[in-house]
């Protein structure tokens, strides 16, 4: 499985949320990559991917995908994280 | 995991902003003082962010400032800055801010594993909190685990 990060400039915000997704996925006992990059090639990086994190400010910039979009809102709440992709893939 | 380099010259305890943008360059005029990026970075976070909207506002509390790679960053580097009156960036949730990072890479792909270990202080929830309070740049330091030089 592969989830995608997505934030301005792939370096700051989508670089956390890699990490915090990284530590719920393992606490969630569940395989996947997760990648970070920046909103500009969201198609090309997201294309064979099944779950985009990001925040609200990227999904409208995301468009149309295949991928399940999850808004997170706070990038350090891995029980907000946990939850959301527990929902996702269950 | 090695944390960017945060001397005492990149941290700014109790500075008043007027507003985000004035937050924003507090943060980037840090990271001139201690060689991490040229005097424009600051300019470039704050497009970030009238590009992007709020996003940079990580947790509640907390914002990390920074814009891409390029011929602004003159090497890794963070810097903190802590307000003396919070500012709002205009989240729906995260506002008002408290703490304001800058973060400049120097180059992409090699991030990650300082920007992990960035993530991590702030796993401890209480972390911005005291980063507020702290009453000196040493303070600052020793929450964020960096040993003085």
């Amino acid at each position: 499985m592969k989830i995608v990060t997505i934030c301005g400039a792939g370096i700051g915000s989508s670089g956390v949320l890699k990490v915090n997704a990284e530590r719920a996925l393992r606490a969630l006992d569940l395989e996947a990559t997760v990648v970070a990059a920046d909103v500009s090639t969201v198609k090309v990086v997201a294309a064979d991917a099944q779950i985009i994190l990001t925040t609200q400010e990227f999904v409208e910039a995301i468009g149309k995908t295949n991928a399940d979009i999850i808004v997170v809102v706070n990038l350090f709440d891995t029980s907000e994280l946990k939850q959301k992709l527990e929902s996702a893939l269950g | 995991m090695p944390l960017p380099p945060l001397p005492e010259s990149a941290i700014d305890i109790g500075a008043f902003a007027a507003d985000w943008r004035a937050a924003v360059s507090l943060s980037g005029d840090a990271l001139v003082r201690s060689g991490a990026a040229k005097p424009g970075y600051a300019g470039e976070m704050i497009r970030m962010i009238e590009n992007f909207g709020p996003y940079v506002v990580i947790a509640p509390g907390l914002a990390l400032a920074h814009a891409r790679p390029g011929p602004e960053v003159i090497a890794n580097g963070l810097s903190v800055v802590t307000l003396s009156e919070p500012v709002r960036f205009g989240h729906a949730h995260n506002d008002p801010v408290r703490v304001v990072l800058g973060l400049a890479i120097a180059e992409s792909g090699a991030h990650l594993a300082a920007v992990a270990a960035v993530a991590n202080i702030f796993n401890d929830s209480s972390a911005i909190g005291q980063i507020a309070e702290a009453t000196s740049a040493a303070e600052v330091q020793q929450i964020m685990g960096v040993i003085p030089s």
